[in-house]
């Protein structure tokens, strides 16, 4: 299976609106892939329409099969999927809410076999979450939540991560730890697309970007290349520009 | 021993002795459930033993129904269909043929265990069985619920099968428990609340211990109305509603001031 998914002429309509339009996408295990744009660019429509939670037209394979024919057990398998504002009902505890990531492989958290025992724990390392384990879920921080919630994303093991911005909120250097683990994420071969308002941070960890407006992809390439001033201008409205600076990047955005 | 044993045994221990306080306790004397005369046998054994079993296994059911739909939030929905039931009851009493029919409706309104048998036991119980199958069969789907439906959606959860166990294990339970005990609230809001501060917020692990505290609670509150020395009995479904009330109200105003988004 040589690409994990793959679109082609996409589109989602909510309502009257056309929240996506003819968006063509393919993605290689090990990609890191970020989707850039305004708010109400299309980036969350093009992530859930990936997991089949928005009908859509056009072609969408989630490996080898569309995700409306696959069950929610079998997309679960493919796909794991952070939405933007991730719940937890009941404040359950940091661990008990990561082990819900083992759903789809036939696990309750409260009676893990030995492979989920292990996911749990890796998942809940990468994320440096080790001495929360046991809070319960209303008891920590909003940067502390975020982890705890792509923690719970990894331990699914899908070869697929789709992350509604997973750094929204965070400070700079947690966000650098997420980047961090998307990072090894597709070292291990896996691949991630993540959707920021963070362009330097996108530039930094992404091998891919994807500019989007108004429900179309207007650029997408290595991110040097794709966010030029006239890409970012056009995408934002605004005269803009990515600068190297270092080993990282800078977003400049003129008044 | 794990909390998740010790729990569920601990309300099991309080319910037999909540079961055995009401087949001893009567309103004017202590009878010995094992002497040897017919007149305290029968009151024992014919009149107390199946009301308090009624009373648990009612008290059960609605604690059990309880944890699961509000594993499944479907607040508003709960809102529509108890202003819908209202509507078929006093369409029921609209309808009702004779004088006599109405009184036994407005009775059975009030909610109440007094003078059941062992028939009604075995109502109760067969429906509580058929829906803790359902309900339990839901536990996991429930459990997925704590992330929210698009989340319980992608990690793989079959939210289709879930709502439908759920509000078929309702429907078993509840009818059945309101089949012979008539309408009684507050449990079902109340014995899953309770048991939290105990047993944690898991939906999945909720359900066995608030089951267990529904009956207990059920059984307690029966003892109660048949202590007070009240001219007429006070119904079992008027006093749970007298303490469920304010009590609920509470529980609202605490979880109001502790916020909804965590």
């Amino acid at each position: 299976m040589s690409v994990l998914l793959s679109l082609r002429n996409v589109s989602v309509d909510l309502g009257k609106t056309r929240a996506l339009a003819d968006a063509s996408l393919e993605v290689a295990p090990g990609e890191v892939i970020a989707l850039l744009g305004p708010n109400g660019a299309g980036k969350t429509t093009l992530l859930r329409a990936v997991l089949g939670l928005v009908a859509a037209l056009g072609e969408i394979k989630l490996g080898d099969a569309s995700p409306q024919t696959l069950s929610a057990r079998e997309r679960a398998l493919r796909a794991a999927y952070l939405p933007q504002r991730p719940q937890a009902i009941w404040p359950i505890s940091v661990e008990a809410l990561v082990a819900l990531g083992r759903f789809a492989h036939g696990a309750a958290p409260d009676r893990l076999r030995m492979q989920d025992q292990h996911a749990v724990d890796d998942a809940i390392e990468a994320c440096a979450l080790g001495p929360l384990r046991q809070r319960r879920m209303d008891e920590i921080s909003g940067g502390e939540k975020a982890r705890a919630h792509l923690a719970r994303a990894l331990a699914q093991h899908a070869p697929l991560l789709l992350l509604d911005e997973p750094t929204a909120g965070l400070d700079p250097a947690q966000a650098l730890g997420v980047a961090d683990v998307l990072r090894a994420q597709a070292e291990k071969g896996g691949s991630v697309i993540f959707s920021t308002h963070d362009i330097a941070l996108a530039a930094d960890v992404a091998n891919r970007v994807l500019l989007m407006k108004s429900g179309r992809i207007i650029a997408q390439g290595a991110p040097t290349a794709a966010l030029t001033p006239d890409a970012l201008r056009k995408a934002y409205g605004r005269p803009a520009r990515l600068e190297r600076v270092g080993s990282s990047f800078a977003a400049i955005f003129e008044r | 021993m794990s909390a998740s044993l010790r729990i569920p045994l601990a309300l099991v221990m309080l319910s037999i002795a909540a079961l055995a306080a009401a087949l001893w306790l009567g309103p004017t004397q202590l009878a010995n459930p094992f002497a040897s005369d017919d007149i305290t046998r029968t009151i024992v054994w014919d009149i107390r033993f199946p009301r308090a079993l009624t009373a648990w296994l009612a008290g059960a059911a609605l604690g059990l129904t309880g944890a699961a739909l509000q594993g499944l939030s479907l607040v508003l929905i709960g809102v529509g269909l108890s202003s819908f039931a209202g509507g078929l009851i006093a369409l029921a009493l609209n309808l009702a043929p004779n004088p006599g029919a109405l009184a036994d409706l407005v009775n059975w309104t009030l909610g109440s265990v007094d003078g059941r048998s062992l028939e009604h036991v075995a109502l109760a119980a067969t429906l509580l069985g058929i829906g803790a199958v359902l309900i339990f069969a839901a536990a996991r789907g429930l459990q997925a619920l704590t992330l929210g439906e698009e989340a319980a959606v992608a990690i793989g959860a079959n939210l289709t099968n879930t709502r439908i166990l759920v509000v078929l294990g309702a429907a078993a339970c509840t009818g059945g428990a309101t089949a012979v005990a008539g309408v009684i609230g507050f449990v079902g809001i109340a014995a899953p609340h309770l048991v939290r501060a105990l047993a944690g917020h898991d939906p999945a692990r909720l359900l066995l211990p608030s089951a267990l505290a529904g009956g207990a609670l059920l059984v307690c509150a029966d003892i109660t109305v048949r202590l007070l020395p009240t001219d007429t009995e006070l119904k079992l479904g008027v006093a749970a509603a007298l303490i469920g009330g304010p009590v609920f109200a509470l529980i609202a105003a605490r979880l109001a001031s502790r916020g909804g988004d965590s």
